[in-house]
């Protein structure tokens, strides 16, 4: 199985407290891989970590078989960042275009995007004017621009209406088979159903990994909502 | 290095401006509303208001381009485009003159507006030529600029960004020559002014105002404060964070 990611032993820490310690993970290529924690648990400080924009502590992580922050990764990761960082007082189209000029993609991309993400009607709209889950929808399509190998999706389904989850679910699912990866975070429980593995994170530490099917037969629940319970509420 | 790039930048802030008519109209009018006030104040001492116009005509759009440089790069910050930004595949100079560029030709355009209305309807003299008191009040707006990105690494706040307006911009202007000629200022005031750029701006506006000597030098100066403050705010620009 090919590596995507590889985090050994990484510690971050921020103002003297430790915010992730030691962690260990594996991200397989061409697959969704979930992170699931609490809020606090260090899930957005371990993503900015492999994007390359958060100082690690010691330890190491390999992206697409680089060092992470490596120059040469910078055109191979899209990233989705927890609040929609767009530009609010431009057009969908105006936010699209700049980060394509930025990556050398083509403008018939940004058509394409716009119809994975559903904002095709909405592409002359002020971002300042779309709805939340309208804004969260572009800043992904920013993420997909340039047809990056490794998607890296913080918290992409927040405030999305359950159709639209559905919808971005699919074209996830799509993406992975097109032998794209995914590493997300989400607080849904329900939508660890659909990751291939998922990385429980509590308090800056892996708590537990595996497969959604393996996780409910270690604990012998049967959904996910139990299963997060039944591991994070004992210590 | 991409000109690409470089535009690409350009063209986004540009779009915002453009998307943001008041703060174009707030721009152009307010420098010449306040060229007209000081017009009327002046309206017994015609000769003051000669001497005074054109050292205001560099002024304003230092001013103006500091404050928006610091707002809107801090904006970036916040709201986390910056960081967006900083992971793709676009250099931190590229970046930078990106909003050069940008701020540049919105400069000019101020420039050319207020300098034609100060020796049109207000009929402000100036010895030299409009077109290098353009290319001043130009080299002015990029050197707000260049302060306003620099000082901005500083600022976590928006409010800490607006307040290095008196503690940056107006030391200079108090130093610069305006209020005084340099040469009364006691000598370690007159030191520390030849370190700063607004000197060179205000001693170059006043040549072309009364059409004495050459501005040259005022010109190769200011030009060496802008490549050291740009070089300055894209050192300053941190890809990671602690």
């Amino acid at each position: 199985m090919q590596e995507a990611i590889r985090i050994s032993k990484l510690t971050i820490v921020r103002e003297g407290k430790p915010i992730v310690s030691e962690l260990d993970a594996m991200v397989p290529s061409g697959k969704i891989v979930g992170v699931l924690g609490p809020s606090g648990s260090g899930k957005t400080t371990l993503f900015r970590s492999i994007v390359g924009v958060q100082r690690i502590h010691s330890g190491s992580i390999s992206v697409l078989g680089q060092s992470a922050g490596s120059k040469d990764l910078r055109s191979r990761i899209g990233y989705l960042t927890q609040s929609a960082s767009i530009y609010s007082d431009l057009t969908c189209l105006e936010n699209l275009r700049y980060f394509s000029k930025l990556l050398g993609a083509s403008d018939f991309s940004i058509q394409e995007i716009l119809e994975l993400v559903d904002l095709t009607k909405n592409k002359k709209q002020l971002a300042s004017t779309l709805s939340g889950g309208e804004r969260t929808r572009l800043a992904l399509a920013t993420a997909l621009i340039g047809k990056p190998e490794l998607l890296i999706l913080d918290e992409p389904t927040v405030g999305l209406d359950p159709i639209l989850r559905v919808e971005l679910w699919k074209l996830f699912h799509q993406l992975a088979d097109q032998g794209k990866t995914l590493l997300l975070s989400s607080h849904v429980m329900d939508e660890a159903d659909r990751c291939d593995s998922i990385v429980l994170l509590r308090e800056g530490k892996v708590l537990e990994e595996g497969t959604p099917s393996e996780l409910k037969a270690r604990t012998g629940k049967t959904d996910m909502e139990s299963v997060f319970i039944s591991l994070i509420g004992a210590t | 290095m991409s000109i690409t790039r470089i535009w690409a930048t350009a063209r986004r802030i540009l779009s915002q401006l453009r998307h943001d008519p008041r703060t174009i109209a707030l721009m152009i009018l307010a420098p010449c509303l306040l060229m007209t006030i000081l017009k009327y104040v002046y309206q017994n001492q015609p000769q003051v208001f000669q001497q005074v116009a054109g050292s205001l005509l560099g002024i304003f759009p230092m001013l103006v381009m500091f404050l928006i440089t610091s707002v809107a790069t801090l904006r970036e910050r916040t709201n986390g485009t910056l960081e967006r930004l900083l992971i793709l595949p676009v250099n931190k100079l590229e970046f930078i003159l990106g909003y050069a560029k940008a701020f540049g030709i919105a400069g000019l355009i101020q420039a050319v507006v207020v300098t034609t209305f100060a020796i049109g309807p207000l009929g402000l003299k100036i010895a030299g030529s409009q077109w290098m008191l353009i290319v001043v009040a130009m080299l002015d707006a990029l050197l707000g600029l260049a302060i306003g990105l620099f000082v901005s690494s500083f600022a976590k706040t928006e409010f800490q960004a607006v307040q290095f307006l008196p503690a940056v911009l107006l030391p200079q202007l108090l130093l610069c020559g305006l209020l005084t000629p340099r040469s009364n200022m006691p000598g370690i005031l007159r030191v520390i002014s030849n370190f700063l750029p607004l000197t060179y701006a205000i001693d170059a506006t006043n040549k072309v105002m009364q059409g004495v000597g050459s501005v040259v030098n005022d010109l190769l100066l200011i030009g060496l404060f802008l490549v050291v403050l740009l070089a300055a705010g894209a050192v300053t620009l941190k890809r990671q964070t602690k």
